[in-house]
């Protein structure tokens, strides 16, 4: 099998068994890329898990991209994203349709509703995560991400203050190199 | 604290399917992919700031769905809602449109990244950068589901608050895998909703 259709069926068998977020996605990732196919070495696996965090976008498809290009330029970064994104294409579209057709339905109505507390019970934790990763330790936080935090919250908050929440990360990337420059 | 949070946005219903519109679509999940780096759950709380609050295109409910049926399924839940909004929208053209947008600013940033990452990540000025940006964002994902939340205390009923003290206990504390609290939730409002009709049946 050539190459190319290698990365894609990879990819595609990584998009497709990855449930659950992109942590669930890190063991499979490394079964394949490092262990079955050998594109990436153990190091190259753990910069790569860095970058993807410290770059936006789903940790698929980031591995997908970097291990594309790495073995096979522009071309394996298209496969590798496509193989990994084609899964989700086809059963959400699936699941999309049947949403649009029977979400007015009185049973699946009920459950939907049932499991909205438990998606705000995940969104909070996420954020609590999130406020722990940028504060440091809770012993002695960050008293420069604690500042930041609470004035973008009450911003965020606010009614009569019209920032945007890209426009305000922007302000955020660029008071965090002004701190940085002054202290 | 002011309390006029943007839970009194209107819904604007869908809007016009044009030329204009897949562009807007396009560029609204392209830049809101741009900055969802953390997890999924980021990119949630954006697009409730952009398609919700600002643009009206969905409701609370309907995002909330959707985050449901995307993280319950295979593949990243950035991918998957914003194919979710954009199908909801505006059918497959718009599903496409969407996962487009969602994809391309990852595959540039780690195809650019690839060539030189060492300089990247050592480098002191994106350091700084990130630094910011990591507090502002854990802002946004808090206040978003603060917005959620009050709208579910509001109702005043017991069962969604202690579904929600219970899944939280059961994520935070206890660190338990969000898909089984999920399966869990499901199973539970299979039950109670089908003991629910069954009541109405006889009544």
């Amino acid at each position: 099998m050539s190459l190319l259709l290698q990365l894609f069926a990879s990819f595609f068998q990584i998009g497709l068994f990855s449930i659950g977020g992109g942590y669930a996605a890190m063991p499979l990732i490394k079964a394949e890329v490092v262990d079955l196919h050998g594109w990436l070495t153990a190091v190259e696996f753990a910069d790569l898990v860095t970058i993807a965090e410290m770059t936006p976008g789903p940790i698929t498809v980031n591995s997908a991209t970097f291990v594309g290009m790495k073995v096979a330029g522009l071309a394996g970064v298209v496969v590798a994203t496509l193989g990994n994104i084609l899964p989700s294409v086809i059963i959400m579209l699936i699941l999309a349709k049947l949403y649009e057709k029977y979400a007015q339905q009185t049973l699946l109505k009920r459950i939907l509703e049932g499991v909205r507390p438990v998606v705000v019970a995940a969104i909070f934790t996420a954020g609590l995560g999130l406020l722990q990763l940028a504060l440091g330790s809770v012993t002695a936080p960050d008293l420069f991400a604690v500042v930041v935090s609470i004035i973008s919250f009450l911003i965020l908050n606010s009614r009569r203050v019209k920032i945007g929440p890209i426009a305000l990360l922007a302000i955020g990337a660029v008071v965090g190199i002004g701190y940085a420059l002054l202290f | 604290m002011s309390s006029d949070t943007d839970n009194r946005w209107e819904k604007k219903g869908k809007p016009t399917i044009n030329l204009r519109f897949y562009l807007k679509l396009f560029w609204t999940t392209f830049t809101l992919s741009m900055f969802t780096f953390g997890g999924g759950f980021v990119i949630v709380s954006l697009m409730r700031k952009k398609m919700v609050v600002e643009l009206g295109w969905i409701d609370d409910e309907e995002m909330l769905d959707f985050v449901t049926i995307a993280q319950s399924s295979p593949g990243p839940i950035a991918v998957n809602g914003s194919l979710m909004v954009g199908y909801h929208l505006a059918g497959i053209p718009g599903a496409l449109v969407a996962t487009l947008g969602t994809i391309l600013p990852p595959m540039i940033i780690l195809t650019v990244v690839s060539l030189g990452y060492k300089a990247v990540a050592d480098n002191p000025i994106i350091a700084a950068a990130f630094s910011g940006m990591r507090a502002v964002v854990a802002a946004i994902v808090l206040q978003v589901s603060w917005a959620l939340f009050k709208p579910l205390a509001e109702k005043r009923e017991v069962l969604p608050i202690l579904l929600f003290v219970l899944s939280f206990l059961a994520l935070f504390v206890f660190k338990v895998n969000i898909m089984i609290v999920m399966v869990a939730v499901i199973l539970f409002s299979v039950v109670h909703s089908l003991i629910l009709v069954r009541k109405e049946k006889h009544s």
